[in-house]
């Protein structure tokens, strides 16, 4: 009888331990800021994919949806914050001095922005993801498959993040193919169907027959599509809105991250830190090949990227020359983050100016 | 049976009571969207319209989104009742706070009481060199205001989107579109510790009260009056009615722009690709559902300011999309003017008569 008392008042205790330690966990609540719609099929879409992967871990979450960058992006936040969020996911470079701004406000929720460099205060952490890695598979196969030795790349705005892009891909395709020029188009957008359809057909009337693209909508590839070109899917996989057209897509893969961070709150061991992953950390998910690429280049695509995701190939190994023909990496090494994040010069091979 | 009768004369008491049965049919058709999108009408709708502004911190909110409405409603409304069509307020706040915001950041590193006066003057400038535009092309050269205005709007943001990528960047933004945060010197002051509300609210009412005086109590706005019921008589009467396009159109931007420096100096603080979420646009519906008249504005701007912060609160608390927001704004003024029929007609029940 004893014994049994005993027994039965420990494993209540174990329970109840458990109970509240599962309370604790269930009880973090994870906030989603964006940008577009959620139906966007390119940035906002995968972010609230990342967001269904915190729900799916046991875990509230809620999101506002189409938050301007204006003055509006501030008072979103602090509702968020003053309703019992304990963790702020701001999805938007402009969300950078709002997020910061709200956040010494409110020291007790934690605060996450993507793609800034700002982390004011020790609840703000940021992180990206290493999307030139992506591009230096598609680079590779834009080199490959183009006949017209002209490939087509639709750009949003003249930021490091873009034209490290840009030059990625340029020197992936040079490598394959060294005859290759890349004429650029900045759409002066992230997400606008018309004008990136518009700067695509521009492009293709240029004598391009691959197309990549750094906006988010699907309008580029299904322009591909009609026309009778390739292209690459950015951010979601894009396969089904132009099966002919799509050889790939590079898929921007939050869940893993959000999940961890979420986690962190809930055990208590988050921190500031700034994230920037890559295909390594599944972040940067390259889609399904499609069949008509040849085999020999499909292995090969495989191989690049096992290789960038164990740190054998990196992207911005030299020798690397600008297009002035200086020399911006040496033979032998390998563009470190700081230049990475600063980079605002063409490699050699990418025509025109970039806009100032 | 109900006959449909034309009035004799256009009802005073319904002109203004139809923007009143605008927002109540705005709020009975919003109910049934919220129940066919399978969320509870009641509970949706006091989240959309008094939780946003059940306490302090949300009510100043309101005011700090009514405060651009208010004044571009305000300036539009100089336009729309002389029978000018300026649809581009949206331009000139955008040009506006780019003039305004270039002379902020020429003294980015410099405090002194004298910045915010001549940012402020600066960025009332900027707004009316944009309006002059559209207003100088249709005087002298006979041109639609309404697509000259329209068009300029995507004029100006390209040309923000220019300055803040180019030339006028932060140097130590890593080139992110935006430019530098201003000094203190050139932000509007804030009325209370801790809430958003600056002293921008002052320049709106500044600006009813002026307008007030203006349409009611001067020649200048009899001619208005005149102009916008009839422009050969106006014509006849012999007002100079170049001047007066002229004129309603520099308010109009100066209203406009000046919005545009309460954003920038008010609550974001530095130049970026999206100072304005639409208010020049948004102000229109403001200026119709206030009737053109200053205190109407007033209360139009406060309710359409509702519907932005209705529309977060919804989302956040029901998971309703945000853009029922736009919606409802859409619906404000489809009622509006599906009840305006009323002004011009009337019901009439006849008995049958065998």
């Amino acid at each position: 009888m004893h014994k049994f008392l005993i027994r039965s008042f420990v494993s209540s205790l174990v329970l109840l331990f458990t109970l509240t330690v599962a309370a604790v966990a269930k009880d973090v609540k994870a906030a989603f800021v964006y940008i577009g719609p959620t139906g966007d099929h390119g940035w906002t879409y995968q972010h609230d994919v990342g967001r269904k992967a915190v729900e799916a871990a046991g875990f509230k979450t809620t999101y506002v949806e189409g938050v301007p960058e204006s003055a509006d992006a501030e008072r979103v936040l602090r509702q968020l914050a003053n309703s019992g969020h304990d963790i702020i996911f701001t999805t938007s470079f402009g969300y950078m001095n709002p997020t910061n701004k709200v956040a010494k406000e409110f020291p007790n929720v934690k605060f996450e922005h993507a793609t800034g460099y700002k982390r004011e205060h020790p609840n703000v952490a940021t992180y990206a993801a290493r999307f030139y890695e992506g591009r230096t598979i598609l680079g590779t196969i834009a080199g490959t498959m183009t006949k017209s030795n002209v490939i087509g790349y639709v750009a949003s705005f003249p930021i490091p993040e873009v034209i490290r892009g840009i030059n990625s891909f340029t020197l992936a395709a040079q490598k394959v193919n060294p005859n290759i020029k890349t004429k650029i188009v900045w759409a002066f957008t992230w997400y606008d169907p018309g004008k990136e359809a518009e700067a695509a057909k521009a492009l293709i009337d240029q004598g391009a027959d691959v197309i990549a693209q750094h906006t988010d909508s699907t309008a580029i590839v299904q322009m591909a599509e009609k026309a009778g070109v390739y292209a690459f899917g950015q951010a979601s996989d894009m396969d089904k809105f132009a099966p002919k057209a799509v050889l790939t897509s590079v898929e921007n893969n939050w869940g893993p991250y959000y999940v961890d961070r979420v986690k962190a709150v809930a055990n208590g061991t988050w921190n500031q830190k700034d994230t920037w992953h890559g295909i390594g950390d599944g972040m940067v998910v390259i889609s399904g090949l499609d069949s008509q690429m040849p085999s020999d280049l499909q292995a090969k695509v495989k191989k690049l990227q096992a290789d960038l995701a164990s740190g054998k190939v990196h992207s911005f190994t030299g020798p690397i020359y600008d297009q002035k023909g200086n020399l911006m990496v040496a033979e032998g090494k390998t563009a470190d983050d700081g230049m990475l994040a600063g980079m605002m010069t063409y490699v050699k091979g990418v025509e025109g100016d970039i806009p100032k | 049976m109900i006959k449909i009768v034309k009035r004799d004369q256009p009802s005073k008491a319904i002109f203004f009571f139809t923007p009143v049965l605008a927002i109540f049919l705005t709020l009975i058709a919003g109910g049934i969207i919220f129940y066919i999108l399978g969320f509870k009408p009641f509970e949706a709708l006091k989240f959309f319209f008094i939780v946003p502004i059940a306490d302090k911190y949300g009510f100043s909110e309101l005011l700090l989104k009514a405060t651009p409405l208010c004044l571009i409603a305000i300036g539009l409304s100089f336009c729309f009742k002389s029978n000018n069509w300026n649809i581009g307020a949206e331009g000139q706040l955008t040009f506006g706070a780019i003039v305004s915001g270039g002379v902020a950041l020429l003294f980015y590193d410099q405090e002194g009481f004298f910045i915010l006066p001549i940012v402020i003057l600066a960025g009332a400038i900027g707004g009316m060199i944009y309006a002059s535009i559209p207003a100088i092309l249709k005087t002298y050269f006979n041109t639609n205001e309404i697509l000259v205005s329209l068009m300029l709007v995507y004029v100006s943001k390209l040309i923000l989107d220019y300055l803040v990528v180019g030339p006028w960047s932060n140097p130590e933004g890593f080139n992110f579109p935006e430019t530098r945060q201003f000094s203190d010197s050139a932000r509007l002051p804030l009325l209370f510790e801790g809430l958003r509300i600056h002293a921008g609210i002052f320049l709106a009412l500044a600006a009813v009260v002026i307008s007030w005086f203006v349409f009611y109590k001067t020649y200048l706005g009899f001619q208005m009056k005149v102009s916008g019921f009839s422009l050969k008589t106006a014509k006849y009467a012999g007002y100079k009615g170049k001047k007066m396009i002229i004129l309603v159109f520099l308010i109009s931007g100066a209203c406009a722009g000046l919005a545009g420096v309460g954003e920038i100096t008010g609550p974001i603080g530095q130049l970026h690709r999206e100072v304005s979420p639409d208010y020049g646009f948004t102000a229109i519906i403001v200026a119709f559902l206030g009737r053109l008249h200053p205190v109407g504005i007033i209360f139009a701007s406060l309710v359409v300011a509702i519907t932005y912060l209705g529309a977060e609160t919804a989302q956040i608390f029901m998971q309703i999309p945000k853009y029922t927001g736009q919606v409802f704004q859409g619906m404000i003024l489809f009622f509006l003017l599906a009840s305006d029929y009323l002004l011009f007609f009337k019901f009439k029940l006849i008995g049958s008569k065998k």
